[in-house]
């Protein structure tokens, strides 16, 4: 294994190179090859990873880039991640890029893909409209209608047929990458000194502008690193971070809490890259059907997912439990919808429960953070003072 | 003239007993053993509704009536007590609020709670966040959720139909039959669809006449009363028919007359500037807003508020043949589950066939269903048909966010940028 630090610097590098340097590398080795960016959160890798595609995660420019051109196509009142989306493209950051995916997350990334057709960005832009009915000979079979027009699109652009030999093979890669990333959620969560939250932010990131494969030897190498007793323990609360699933904080938000004296065990940050839970079957004569099956019944909750079946409150409530957090930090992107309109029910549920919570909101770009460590640190005081006289839990 | 001393045409109080029955229908329901449907305008299912016999209650046009009646900023208020962000969508904010005010509707007459929640989510992702907040207020209730796709290709697709109509066989017609404790009868819905289709080829008459020079209606001010009885409930009856056949002969007599629209202070009597407005209207200040507009001469000859409940200018209609399918579609062809170039391909021919002067957009803070993407769409049009455009911001029922002399100014720029256009064009002319 090398240096775990070199290791972590370049996967710093990797996850924030706005030019995709890697990726675009990678395509030209080989003339049938594909980028495919897609947004935040969710999107099956699995299927363009089948299609001889390497999909590759679009967060924005977060604070390393100055949003200009966007703040024209965007009013005010809007999150920052359009409009700094539309910066790197009109700045030519995709420029390479095949086509665009759009996962159903919100009003406003629904419309940007609008946007991008109209601007005329790629060979092809999609709306994935991610299924809300929960039934699989309904919501499951338009899934599959959703995905096989995706791959439609990449074989228009490469000629690729995609069978089901190479959908399993891909499935079983990313069936491993989900793993590696839970084994390490696993070990932090007990030894969580082991490996800051902000290096693993780095690593996990990298991991979606890069080939699975090189991911997974990444990480294989990382999971080495922290079975091993690294690190030193410090008085610090577990904290659950929830609500950043889109929009991104920037590194120093999270580098904030962690020095405010919390340890971040579980988040919803970069949320597609774990949102099945377990493996998907990789042996199958029908993969599609596999993915839509992984999707309606072992998803992760997400305010992007209609949940009145399954109630996003208790599901967070299980993660604090299974994680022996002390708390939840709600950290919501500014004008983000679907996590702030979710925020009354997770708070007044764990009001009800019992659960310590605090709750702020953060755009992309900023880099100030003493308000947010303030609150962060009081927040962790007032567990470590008061630990032993838990609030009152209503029946 | 005075406000109070406007004249009530036929049609308005037509659409005022329609609206007075309902809520007096709803007062009652639990006496008479009515089921309550709670749901939303866009995609609305009025005629499946009807079919089973139970009574809709619409929460974004009380959270709108409440606004117009300056009850929103105690309803707003009071959800934010509860932890609902300064940043969400005020239509929300307001209808919980009114129901942690006890559930007073606009009427003044307290609305039953609703026995099952039937949401068409359609080209606005709030309404599922909404319900499940309602949903945890109603625990009792019934929901289902019917997952309207985008029309992100342009298009409704057969995979996009059939998946609607399968969710109405498997989810929402056993579920509307379970609450209601009526059979679902196909016969029924096909009656209720001939209504539908009628006031659909109505409304669609009612709103090509600005096409006529000076244009008899305000197409945005005044047709946001319009498209009413279409999108409360009344589409499928022959109540809804006779309405707009009304409105549709009143109409005809101002264009005989030679007559401008009419406005809160009466008739309009100078067409000095044609527009489309894109947005949805204020509401917190409606009068005040409409009056920029009027006392300047501008009359609005088509807006794409006036589709938010469905598309009809474009040829497609509820047909009686097709139930369910043509239930799926019509939930699919509502403005905001257009995409962006369908959407500037629509407002471009509504400004080309109505001649209009000018482009104006109201961005609204808090509905990005609408916003997201509107300045995107301003530069397209500008550049495509090179008409001056104008930008206003204000808010749906949050009176905080409606800044009249900032609104006024940039209006009056904006009106004086069109004079001096037309002058020009005049001298050119010559």
């Amino acid at each position: 294994m090398g240096d775990i630090n070199t290791l972590i610097s370049r996967c710093e590098e990797l996850a924030f190179d706005l030019n995709f340097t890697h990726a675009k590398e990678w395509k030209k080795a080989d003339a049938s090859r594909v980028i495919v960016g897609y947004m935040p959160i969710y999107f099956p890798r699995e299927i363009i990873h089948a299609a001889g595609g390497l999909p590759v995660a679009i967060f924005g420019g977060g604070d390393r880039k100055q949003i200009i051109k966007g703040d024209a196509y965007y009013q005010s009142y809007i999150c920052h991640i359009p409009r700094s989306i539309i910066d790197m493209a009109l700045d030519k950051h995709f420029d390479g890029f095949d086509g665009f995916l759009f996962p159903s997350i919100c009003d406003v990334l629904r419309n940007l893909s609008g946007i991008f057709r109209t601007k005329g960005f790629g060979k092809f832009v999609k709306y994935m409209d991610f299924p809300q009915n929960f039934l699989p000979e309904v919501g499951g079979v338009f899934y599959q209608d959703e995905m096989r027009h995706v791959l439609h699109y990449i074989k228009e652009i490469n000629g690729l047929e995609v069978t089901p030999e190479r959908l399993n093979h891909s499935i079983a890669l990313y069936n491993k990458n989900r793993s590696l990333i839970e084994f390490i959620y696993d070990i932090r969560e007990k030894y969580p000194w082991r490996l800051s939250m902000k290096d693993w932010y780095h690593i996990l990131r990298a991991g979606t502008v890069i080939p699975v494969e090189e991911h997974n030897e990444i990480l294989e190498q990382v999971a080495q690193y922290v079975k091993d007793n690294v690190g030193q323990r410090q008085d610090k609360v577990k904290v659950v971070l929830s609500g950043a699933f889109c929009e991104q904080p920037s590194v120093g938000l999270i580098r904030s809490v962690e020095e405010a004296g919390c340890y971040i065990v579980d988040d919803d940050l970069q949320l597609g890259s774990r949102m099945i839970i377990g493996d998907i079957d990789a042996n199958t004569n029908e993969p599609l059907a596999a993915i839509a099956h992984a999707y309606i019944y072992q998803s992760r909750y997400s305010s992007s997912i209609y949940d009145v079946e399954n109630p996003k409150e208790y599901r967070l409530a299980k993660i604090v439990e299974e994680r022996n957090a002390d708390g939840v930090i709600f950290a919501s992107a500014s004008f983000c919808d679907p996590s702030l309109l979710d925020a009354p029910i997770f708070q007044n549920a764990f009001d009800r429960m019992g659960i310590r919570y605090i709750a702020f909101q953060f755009s992309e770009n900023i880099n100030q953070f003493k308000v947010i460590k303030e609150q962060v640190g009081a927040f962790s005081d007032s567990i470590k003072l008061w630990e032993d006289e838990p609030m009152p839990v209503e029946s | 003239m005075a406000p109070q001393d406007v004249i009530k045409e036929r049609s308005m109080i037509l659409q005022k007993e329609m609206i007075e029955g309902l809520f007096n229908d709803l007062e009652k329901a639990h006496e008479t053993g009515k089921k309550v449907c709670y749901t939303f305008v866009p995609g609305n299912l009025s005629e499946l509704i009807r079919t089973f016999d139970m009574l809709p209650v619409y929460p974004e046009i009380n959270a709108l009536q409440s606004a117009m009646r300056k009850k929103s900023a105690a309803y707003i208020k009071e959800a934010e007590r509860h932890a609902h962000s300064e940043d969400v969508c005020t239509y929300v904010k307001c209808d919980v609020g009114m129901l942690m005010k006890g559930n007073i509707g606009p009427t003044g007459q307290k609305l039953p709670p609703p026995d099952i929640l039937l949401l068409s989510y359609t080209g606005c992702f709030t309404f599922m966040k909404w319900f499940e907040t309602l949903k945890r207020e109603y625990p009792n209730a019934e929901v289902v959720m019917i997952h309207t796709p985008y029309q992100e290709g342009g298009k409704m697709t057969p995979e996009m139909i059939n998946y609607m109509v399968k969710q109405m066989h498997e989810e929402v017609i056993p579920k509307m039959e379970r609450v209601s404790g009526v059979k679902y009868d196909e016969n029924k819905l096909k009656k209720i669809l001939e209504f539908s289709k009628e006031a659909e080829d109505w409304i669609t008459k009612i709103f090509e006449t600005p096409k006529h020079k000076p244009s008899p209606i305000d197409a945005y001010f005044a047709g946001v009363y319009y498209i009413g009885p279409i999108n409360i409930g009344f589409r499928g009856t022959p109540e809804a028919v006779e309405y707009y056949k009304e409105l549709y002969s009143e109409i005809q007599e101002r264009i005989r007359l030679g007559l401008g629209p009419v406005t809160p202070e009466g008739e309009m009597k100078e067409e000095k500037f044609r527009l489309v407005v894109e947005g949805p209207p204020n509401w917190t200040s409606f009068r005040e807003f409409w009056k920029i507009f009027y006392d300047m001469g501008a009359v609005i000859v088509a807006s794409s508020y006036t589709k938010v409940g469905g598309v009809y200018d474009l040829g497609w209609r509820h047909d009686p043949e097709k139930p369910l399918q043509s239930l799926a579609e019509y939930c699919m062809n509502c403005y905001t589950n257009l995409n962006i170039p369908q959407r500037i391909d629509l407002l471009t021919k509504c400004i080309e066939e109505y001649q209009a002067d000018g482009y104006v957009t109201n961005s609204i803070k808090s509905c990005n269903s609408f916003s997201a993407g509107q300045l995107a769409m301003m530069r397209e049009i500008e550049d495509k048909l090179e008409i001056p455009v104008g930008f206003i911001e204000s808010d749906l029922v949050d009176p905080r966010y409606f800044s009249y002399s900032n609104i006024k100014n940039r209006l009056e720029s904006y009106f004086q940028m069109l004079s001096q256009r037309k002058m020009m064009e005049a001298e050119e002319a010559h």
